[in-house]
């Protein structure tokens, strides 16, 4: 069983899209999950279905988001206050040893992040590549396993087959409610699948078949 | 934010003539438009928190989608594609343009105490 795990993304919803089916899973396991969440996603371009937030008020509405589904899926926050959008432009040396810092202190088994350069949004590249780079410099023998993910279209053509393939159907509605909390961002992929549980049984079984699976790259040191 | 209307918002902004304000201009596509169509390009800009002083602004439009443009000293600023608008706190003007969607596609607003950065 893991001791603690900490996942490492930049904006609130990574966690929810991403990870949720695996945080729910180490939860119910009674393994301690800590989010360290990078940015406030204060650049999103969904602004809500209809519009409610504005530029200047979206940071607080994303945090009260995150806040929110943090609570649904039962883990500790951290908020590091990056801004979206810049973290490949802050020193990368910097971000790592931030990170490392935090890691020392949470003395994790696990840590879950992006997988640089097939990670497509340029947040999850970096943040990613520092958080490998953090755990790079941790002491080798107390340095936790890294599951990178890959979200790019050609990831498994490029990598090959992801060693970690988590089934989280079982959690799947753990899941939808921590993605739903995300409510300002329901613009792209939420306002599809907002509805899921009144959908016909076959668009459900596509929206299971996208969310139900998530994949993880063992980092090799 | 609500509609633009051009006669409101052109009072705002001559409430901003020559005076130090700031400024932040954003244009965006989103960083995911060439993943999820790979015929598309990721473009956009940001500068938030120029300090800039105009002489002149104007907004001109159809009625729906507006453009507006600061004069400078020594250059100009503009947006264009801008349909709606909104007072946020502190006497900040925020004028934006939106897609079908709701999403923001473009930015510019204008204040006179600098934006949270």
């Amino acid at each position: 069983m893991e001791k603690h795990v900490v996942v490492i993304y930049p904006h609130p919803d990574d966690e929810s899209f991403g990870a949720a089916g695996t945080i729910a899973k180490f939860r119910e396991e009674g393994v301690p999950v800590t989010y360290l969440c990078g940015t406030l996603g204060e650049m999103g371009r969904n602004m809500g279905t209809p519009t409610f937030a504005n530029r200047e008020t979206l940071p607080e509405i994303r945090k009260k988001e995150l806040i929110k589904a943090c609570e649904v899926l039962d883990i500790d926050l951290q908020m590091l206050g990056y801004r979206d959008k810049t973290v490949e432009y802050e020193d990368r040396d910097e971000v790592a040893r931030h990170l490392k810092g935090l890691l020392e202190e949470i003395d994790p088994s696990l840590v879950i992040t992006h997988y640089p350069d097939h990670a497509v949004h340029p947040d999850h590249n970096a943040l990613g590549a520092a958080a490998i780079e953090a755990v790079r410099l941790m002491d080798e023998a107390k340095r936790p396993v890294v599951w990178a993910q890959a979200i790019s279209r050609d990831y498994e053509e490029v990598l090959g087959k992801p060693d970690i393939i988590n089934d989280v159907r079982k959690h799947f509605d753990k899941k939808m409610e921590a993605i739903l909390c995300h409510d300002s961002q329901a613009g792209g992929i939420l306002g599809q699948i907002k509805n899921y549980q009144q959908m016909n049984s076959e668009d459900r079984d596509a929206v299971v078949e996208q969310f139900g699976k998530e994949q993880f790259y063992t980092w090799n040191y | 934010m609500k509609q633009i209307k051009i006669n409101d918002v052109q009072e705002k902004l001559e409430q901003f003539i020559n005076k130090q304000v700031y400024v932040h201009v954003e244009t965006t596509n989103g960083a995911y438009a060439s993943h999820f169509n790979d015929k598309a390009y990721n473009v956009g800009a940001y500068v938030r928190n120029a300090a800039v002083t105009f002489s002149q602004a104007k907004i001109v439009g159809d009625g729906k989608v507006f453009r507006a443009g600061l004069k400078m000293e020594m250059g100009w600023i503009y947006a264009e594609g801008l349909t709606d608008w909104t007072i946020e706190d502190d006497n900040k003007l925020l004028l934006a343009g939106h897609d079908r969607e709701g999403r923001l596609m473009v930015s510019l607003q204008i204040s006179e105490t600098p934006f949270r950065y």
